[in-house]
């Protein structure tokens, strides 16, 4: 039902794209309007969400140490999954951001008679999470050809690298390609695995659609439906030197395709896309373990109300006395209770 | 409540979830899986709010009128505190690889125990109370108002969750469930839902200083009992001090190994190692009966709770004017010390940084703490070569090593216990790749839920555990699993008789005690727990 609704939706916002741009002409709403209201939206809502967690507090370093701590001179420490120095933090960020090192930990459990527990490797999602992850970074590179003029050198070689293998005309990218798989393998997943199923919500398969659609839209762009490529460059260019045109003839695809972008821009920041952002600032992955070495400085931390020795001796001193415990007052020193305090 | 055979519980797991939208399943509060409503005048007697009796089972939960603001308030001002629990609230991708990674989950097949849909149970509030778009967009955001039935379905898997962050090592941006779980539990708090198992504690901990509430003379009974047994095996009777002005080191250790089996064991070798290093070295420890707890119950009640019963440590410390803090074998404890402690209750700088009085050794890696783990100071004592040990007293024994959750996930602690247990021991066995180290499986029992009441989801939840050590004692005759916590020698002592009959459970210090040469000590005959030592059989 969810994964329905989604699906729903993303067609809806397709035949918005189609009917507004496409039957109703309104080329510049689509082409102008909204991409520029969606890059705002996109870049002050990121701002302000990552500003908004910088605002909360982190009192205590809760690292999750994955290695053998900093501890004894002859004890080798785990500098990555035990940083103990922001050098070693640095080094663990870089592992979870780029490699996605925790999700490469991954392993899947399986019940066997006997009673026997069974854990097994499992890095399919981590396979297809990077795989994922990385086409997209490049096929949002290599667009950047569309966006520069001349086109610097890195975006050429990109885009070179990506068509590497010629088929057919114009060349098939490996990107593209890539990424439907990944994209078909994490939706699959979502679909199929019973409890991944379970835990899913609409706002899991919303944004899977609508990349997947977006993805779509750009191969029909590029092999099957005739596109005006230097029109397409003109508007693009006129977008970011802030002159917007908008040539005739690009095509109804084009601006479903820039739409869905649109959208997919205007949802990040609401969304559990942010993880892009939060990623960064995961205390538990971001801290260095070394609380008990070095000091460290909670910016709430108030008094509170503390059972004080006195008081305890107050109140257990005659059986104290009578076990030869030592005690502070003697016994025939009748005086006030000593009170807990603050 | 009688508990089912360990087939017919294991054949009864499924991991296949219902059909219907977890949102449509409501709680249904099973005997044996949750914990007794916590005492009143516990609450009362700490300060805790809306102190009443009160029965998981009934309807009526008995609430103050404005329960939901206050739940709402304080899920608010804990978003501001705790950038930890907003970023876990906002970035989860619900991918699933942290789903079976928990014990409880891998136990018990009950899909609300998947790590991710505990966190929801909480984050579906935060959506559908708090932020924009869950309000408007509502359960197409993942977002549900906070309904009586929720609360209870919060309650009830919160207190199903033993904090051991397994979940968190598996998580692409370490979001944390038990971060998220102490914030639950704090909320729940905040309407006096606690359970006994913890509440008693808590208010036993800040009267009496202990979790049992054992009272300053009977706690010295009890060390003088294991005193009596200790002359009676080795022929040397410990002196311990307690409360002793003018000390070396303060002793702190969780007060389950005072009282319970086999932890009182793991007491018995803290004692003899002391007494050694009195003999040998002229090393002075005393022992709190003010501060006679190390392991904090606060921790499960809420972050000013845990502060409140912290504070004695460091108080006692000074008052006695020692140099620093040893603490014992305990997990909770050492996840409070190592993440926790300083921030809290220090500055402690009327301690020393901690200095090894025997071997020299600074213990930089404790320097602001000032406290020191009493397997990381005996790992050092054997690395210096100043402790004499007979080995061939322990020969019997075929050991595996149990890493805690919390020294594990919460420091790193896994080189030193096991060149202790190398030292007094031959025979040792790891557990299986996935099970040890930072992947190590929780006992089942701990945040406070190794009550008796709940013995079913502890069975489950350590089903994963003795699997593993099930393994090697198939595998090897393993039949002694070793660890360096409290909770686990009681919880594990029940669970691994379970699933695996014949292996039993001890702390680290029950082998060194075992081990120990103490200096003019009589021929042992029997090892700590009376048990005839290899060799001396035919002498009987
Ligand atoms: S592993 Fe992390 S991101 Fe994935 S479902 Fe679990 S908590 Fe969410
Ligand atoms: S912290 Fe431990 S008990 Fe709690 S959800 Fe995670 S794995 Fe399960």
């Amino acid at each position: 039902m969810k994964a329905i609704y989604s699906l729903f939706l993303v067609f809806a916002l397709v035949l918005v794209a189609m009917f507004g741009a496409g039957a109703l002409g309104m080329e510049y709403l689509f082409g102008v309007l909204i991409p520029y209201l969606a890059v705002l939206v996109f870049v002050v809502g990121f701002v302000l969400r990552v500003v908004g967690w910088g605002k909360s507090a982190v009192p205590f370093r809760i690292t999750t140490t994955c290695g053998q701590g900093r501890s004894l001179p002859w004890i080798k420490q785990d500098k990555l999954e035990n940083p103990s120095t922001t050098g070693g933090v640095l080094g663990r960020m870089f592992f979870e951001v780029f490699l996605f090192r925790s999700l490469f930990r991954n392993t899947k459990v399986e019940l066997h008679d006997g009673p026997r527990v069974a854990y097994s490797s499992s890095k399919w999602l981590w396979l297809f999470a990077i795989l994922f992850h990385y086409t997209f970074l490049v096929i949002f590179l290599r667009h950047m050809r569309f966006f520069t003029e001349p086109v610097p050198f890195p975006f050429e070689m990109m885009d070179r690298l990506d068509s590497m293998l010629q088929i057919g005309a114009p060349a098939l990218y490996l990107s593209s390609v890539i990424i439907l798989v990944a994209l078909g393998y994490l939706l699959l997943r979502r679909l199929f695995v019973p409890s991944v199923r379970y835990i899913s919500q609409p706002a899991d398969y919303f944004p899977l659609y609508l990349i997947i659609s977006v993805v779509i839209s750009g191969i029909m762009m590029r092999y099957f439906v005739k596109t005006d490529i230097m029109a397409v460059k003109e508007l693009t260019m006129g977008l970011v030197t802030f002159r917007p045109v908008v040539p005739e003839g690009i095509g109804t695809v084009f601006y479903v395709h820039l739409f869905l972008v649109s959208s997919l821009l205007i949802y990040f920041p609401m969304s559990k896309l942010m993880h892009m952002g939060g990623v960064f600032l995961s205390p538990t992955r971001n801290m260095t373990a070394n609380s008990r070495e070095v000091r460290h400085v909670n910016p709430w931390n108030y008094p509170v109300k503390v059972h004080t020795y006195e008081a305890y001796e107050d109140e257990f001193r005659e059986k104290m006395v009578e076990a030869g415990l030592p005690v502070v007052k003697p016994l025939d020193e009748t005086s006030e209770p000593a009170e807990n305090k603050e | 409540m009688a508990i089912q055979k360990p087939d017919v519980l294991f054949k009864g797991i499924s991991h296949r979830p219902p059909q219907k939208d977890w949102m449509d399943v409501p709680a249904q509060i099973k005997p044996g899986r949750y914990c007794y409503a916590g005492d009143p005048e516990a609450l009362e007697y700490v300060g805790l709010p809306n102190p009443r009796k009160w029965n998981p089972l009934d309807d009526d939960w008995k609430l103050p009128e404005n329960w939901q603001e206050i739940v709402i308030g304080g899920l608010k001002e804990r978003l501001e505190k705790f950038r930890s629990f907003k970023i876990f609230m906002d970035v989860c991708v619900r991918c699933g690889a942290c789903a079976d990674k928990c014990h409880f989950f891998i136990g018990s097949g009950d899909p609300k125990n998947m790590p991710v849909l505990r966190a929801e149970l909480l984050r579906s509030i935060y959506r559908g109370e708090i932020t924009k778009a869950g309000k408007i967009l509502g359960r197409f955001a993942g977002g549900r108002k906070l309904t009586e039935e929720v609360l209870k379905e919060i309650w009830y898997y919160y207190y199903q969750c033993t904090e051991c962050r397994r979940c968190s090592v598996f998580c692409p941006y370490g979001i944390d469930q038990a971060e998220i779980t102490i914030i639950g539990r704090e909320l729940l708090n905040l309407l006096g839902l606690n359970i006994d198992w913890i509440a008693k504690p808590v208010a036993n901990c800040y009267r009496t200083g202990n979790h049992l509430g054992i009272q300053p003379h009977a706690f010295k009974d009890m060390i003088d009992f294991f005193c009596d047994d200790i002359e009676e095996i080795c022929g040397i009777r410990p002196e311990p001090t307690f409360n002793k002005v003018g000390a070396d080191i303060l002793f702190v250790t969780p007060s389950g190994d005072v009282f319970a089996d086999p932890g009182t064991y793991t007491c018995m070798g803290y004692l003899m190692l002391f007494h050694y290093l009195k003999e040998e070295y002229g090393l002075d420890v005393t022992w709190s009966t003010y501060a006679s707890e190390g392991g904090n119950f606060g921790f499960f009640t809420s972050h000013e709770m845990m502060k409140r019963l912290n504070a004695k440590m460091y108080m006692e410390a000074k008052r006695l004017g020692v140099k620093w803090i040893l603490g014992g074998e305990c997990g909770h404890m050492w996840r409070v010390i190592h993440q926790y402690m300083d921030t809290m209750n220090g500055p402690a700088d009327f301690l020393d940084v901690p200095v090894s009085p025997i071997t020299g050794t600074r213990f930089d890696s404790a320097a602001t703490t000032k406290m020191v783990h009493i397997v990381e100071f005996t790992a050092d004592l054997i690395k210096n070569g100043k402790l004499k040990f007979d080995k061939s007293r322990n020969a019997a024994i075929k050991a595996t090593f149990h890493d805690s959750c919390n020294t594990s996930r919460g420091m790193g602690f896994f080189e030193e216990p096991r060149y202790v247990l190398k030292s007094v021991l031959d025979n040792i066995y790891e557990m299986p790749e996935g099970t040890t180290k930072e992947q190590t499986f929780c006992c089942g029992g701990g945040s406070g839920l190794n009550a008796g009441e709940n013995d079913e989801i502890r069975m489950m939840g350590g089903l994963p555990r003795a699997n593993a050590v099930k393994y090697v004692h198939d595998k090897h005759g393993v039949n002694m699993l070793s660890c360096i916590c409290a909770i686990d020698r009681a919880t594990l002592t029940q669970s691994v008789n379970y699933w695996v009959p014949g292996v039993e459970v001890c702390g680290l210090h029950e082998l060194v005690g075992n081990a120990l040469i103490l200096p003019g000590e009589q021929e042992r005959e029997t090892d700590l727990r009376g048990e005839t030592l290899p060799g001396k059989e035919e002498e009987e």
